[in-house]
């Protein structure tokens, strides 16, 4: 079944929001953490709330609100998010306080922003819509799994359209936690050089993207989504190369008829060995470009992914930012990515 | 798309017992499990009673075969996730697909807490790693998954109290849309320091063992555990050839869309959620024999939950009952414990008693039940839950 974008929103480490597709100047890191860019909220909520909800609240609600305002839609007849790790600060404000005043005098703000849906209930809220509202917190599968619920609703004709997102934030703590468990590259002198720094670990990233999703075409269309796959713990590079075949068999594809393939390569010796394999055997013989020295690497990155590969095929070719001097028009992408090597997950993007 | 959607086993574990026998037993004999805090520590332990399940983590971890140092959420989800898995004999089911979809609110809290002291005093190499592993939700239920050999799906969902309604509402669509043949579903949540202290901060917890719907309510308690169902296409349940226990015929989620915790006074997202269910179920309000009310036992939610009941069922109500009042609010556990909960009532026709309800609520037309009745004939159970951030959603289960 095919899907139709018609709108997205995205904060990024990049300069995406408000921006169709990626343009303009790539934003250079020397760190091993990039940041989101935050727009100014006041545009799109109101200023009184923007100074309760924390950084991750705002980020997800104004990525949400401003997809929303792109397609003309006030009010979605499903919300759906998907956040591995939730709302780390509040968490992380909470536990702090819990632990440095040993239980006395806490305050509930914290606490009640802690929850994991607070941030699709929070845009329901400032909506009042009363639809659909659901929120998956699977780590590499947290906006896979939102993806699916909301193909699915759409599927059953109870809707026409969904709103659906990934969000995950870095606080200091979990920087800190997730640097001490080696995830994250020592040092490195810019995210250009991630995938040309043969060592452990990536670089840490953040993000909120949001998808409008509809049964129907419109004349404003991004991109087609064809279909969605998840698989957890594959055996081996057998099981990964089968999989991707039967996908791409299941919608009478093959990689002939695909223009470039977008990999979740994150400059991580380890990790990346699959995407090395695959390169010298599934991949062979297609153009395959990478998208998380723009991002960095979190458990929902595939939301930034999919909202490259959605511009891309609306302008029809790749920026420079992410394949130099290709002028080769795109129509089908393939988004093959892998967190941890634990989560995998493919989507098909073709052209309207 | 497929059609029907069964349940061919059950699982629970909470402060009235570790499996279905024990479980059912307590509630025929109204032994609720409310008492005071042993197993987390705090300084709220002589005054907040909770429903704790009543095994040390050394205990449950030899129940389990999974390590003592391991998060107590997957260790109750273990032991009620393999209760439902062998119920349903699903080791003799691997040639179908088969999926775990889970519902947790705060992963391994109970050891990020042990983690956190050390490392706020000396972040760079304070606190053992190990007890932040399993922080997140998602890998609470992949420790269950990998220990039962389910890799075909996983995913967790987390809509705070009502996440395992909601697992459970996913799991039975991926059955019907052929994405899986037998999906495991439904929700864990351990008792922690961070909900006790959270929920304490919202002074909404009850002092005393709670009187949900009762008109002199003080608030919940809090309650552990873990309850799961296994869900099974048509096709599936042919081969397995075993009777099911029901089939869940309806379902919806609504959102209240009201307030970030509280709910609306007329309890709009509730009554949607309901009506919603039982439009997919095809079925009328008359025909719903039982309702396993959300019944927190707070001022606000029993008003909201019950003016929407008044809303969609005047003047004709059915039994209804909140369980709560014997396991405790298990939070992000909740819906899957009263899943197996509202099985139970279809397969021996029973309906549960209400705990410690003397005064009416002078605001509502109705009394839940306040006994334990046997021999009933029960062909539709609505079972309700409603979470923070306006989540409601509602199940019903019908006979087969």
């Amino acid at each position: 079944m095919k899907l139709y974008i018609r709108a997205t929103g995205n904060i990024s480490p990049q300069n995406t929001f408000g921006q169709s597709s990626l343009s303009g100047d790539i934003i250079e890191y020397n760190t091993n953490r990039l940041r989101s860019i935050e727009p100014d909220y006041s545009k799109l909520i109101d200023v009184k709330l923007i100074r309760r909800m924390s950084r991750i609240i705002k980020m997800g609600v104004a990525a949400g609100l401003q997809c929303l305002q792109e397609a003309g839609v006030s009010n979605p007849d499903a919300i759906i998010t998907g956040t591995a790790y939730g709302c780390l600060e509040d968490t992380g404000v909470f536990l702090q306080k819990m632990v440095q005043n040993k239980e006395e005098m806490l305050t509930p703000t914290a606490f009640i922003q802690s929850t994991h849906n607070t941030i699709g209930a929070q845009i329901a809220l400032l909506l009042k819509c009363n639809g659909y509202n659901n929120t998956f917190v699977h780590r590499g599968f947290s906006f896979e799994s939102a993806l699916l619920d909301a193909m699915m609703l759409l599927e059953e004709q109870e809707v026409t359209n969904v709103l659906v997102g990934g969000v995950d934030e870095i606080t200091d703590y979990s920087f800190g936690i997730t640097n001490r468990f080696g995830l994250f590259k020592k040092k490195i002198s810019s995210n250009l050089d991630l995938f040309s720094t043969a060592s452990k670990g990536s670089i840490a990233g953040e993000g909120a993207a949001f998808f409008l999703l509809k049964m129907q075409s419109s004349d404003h269309d991004y991109a087609v989504l064809e279909s969605m796959h998840t698989f957890y713990k594959p055996a081996d590079n057998k099981e990964i190369q089968d999989t991707i075949q039967t996908f791409l068999n299941g919608l009478s594809l093959s990689m002939n008829d695909i223009d470039i393939v977008l990999c979740g390569r994150n400059g991580d010796v380890n990790g990346d060995r699959i995407y090395d394999h695959l390169n010298g055997t599934t991949f062979d013989g297609t153009s395959v470009v990478h998208y998380k020295h723009l991002c960095g690497e979190y458990p929902t990155s595939t939301g930034f992914a999919l909202w490259l590969a959605s511009g891309i095929v609306k302008i029809g070719s790749v920026p420079d930012a992410i394949q130099r001097s290709s002028k080769k028009p795109v129509k089908r992408i393939l988004i093959y990515n892998h967190y941890e090597m634990i989560h995998h997950s493919l989507m098909l993007v073709s052209a309207c | 798309m497929s059609e029907n959607v069964y349940i061919a086993g059950i699982g629970v574990i909470s402060a009235i017992g570790s499996g279905v026998n024990d479980t059912l037993e307590s509630l025929e004999k109204h032994q609720a499990g409310i008492g005071a805090i042993t197993t987390v520590d705090t300084i709220h332990k002589e005054r907040l009673p909770v429903g704790e399940v009543k095994h040390s983590n050394a205990e449950l971890a030899g129940l389990t075969g999974l390590p003592e140092s391991m998060s107590r959420t997957a260790l109750l989800s273990m032991i009620a996730a393999k209760e439902a898995y062998d119920d349903a004999r699903l080791n003799e089911m691997a040639r179908f697909r088969i999926g775990f979809v889970s519902a947790n609110t705060v992963g391994g809290m109970d050891k990020t807490e042990d983690f956190f002291s050390p490392f706020l005093s000396n972040p760079a190499s304070g606190g053992r790693l190990r007890n932040v592993v399993h922080h997140e939700c998602g890998s609470v239920t992949e420790v269950v998954a990998d220990q039962l050999g389910v890799k075909d799906f996983v995913t967790t969902i987390s809509t705070a109290c009502s996440s395992s309604a909601n697992s459970i509402f996913f799991g039975a669509r991926l059955i019907k849309h052929e994405k899986l043949d037998i999906v495991i579903a439904g929700g864990t949540d351990a008792l922690t320091k961070f909900t006790i202290n959270g929920f304490n901060t919202l002074q909404i917890l009850d002092e005393q063992p709670c009187t949900p719907f009762d008109e002199n309510r003080r608030g919940l308690n809090l309650g552990e555990g873990a309850g799961y169902i296994v869900l099974m296409s048509e096709r599936a349940v042919r081969e397995l050839g075993k009777d099911c226990y029901c089939s869940l015929s309806g379902y919806s989620n609504a959102n209240d869309a009201h307030h970030q915790t509280a709910s609306s006074p007329n309890g709009q997202g509730s009554y949607l959620a309901m009506k919603n269910a039982l439009k997919q179920a095809g079925l009328q309000i008359s025909d719903i024999d039982y309702i396993n009310l959300h019944g927190t036992g707070t001022a606000n939610n029993d008003i909201s939950e019950g003016t929407a009941i008044q809303r969609l069922f005047d003047p004709n109500y059915p039994r209804m009952s909140s369980t709560k009042s014997f396991t405790g609010h298990t939070l992000g556990a909740s819906g899957g414990i009263e899943a197996v909960f509202a099985a139970l009532a279809i397969r021996y026709g029973i309906v549960y008693p209400n705990l410690r309800l003397t005064t009416r609520m002078e605001a509502l037309p109705f009394t839940p039940e306040k006994n334990f009745l046997k021999n009933q004939q029960i062909k539709h159970v609505l079972s309700n839950s409603f979470g923070f951030g306006g989540n409601c959603s509602s199940l019903i289960f019908s006979t087969v």
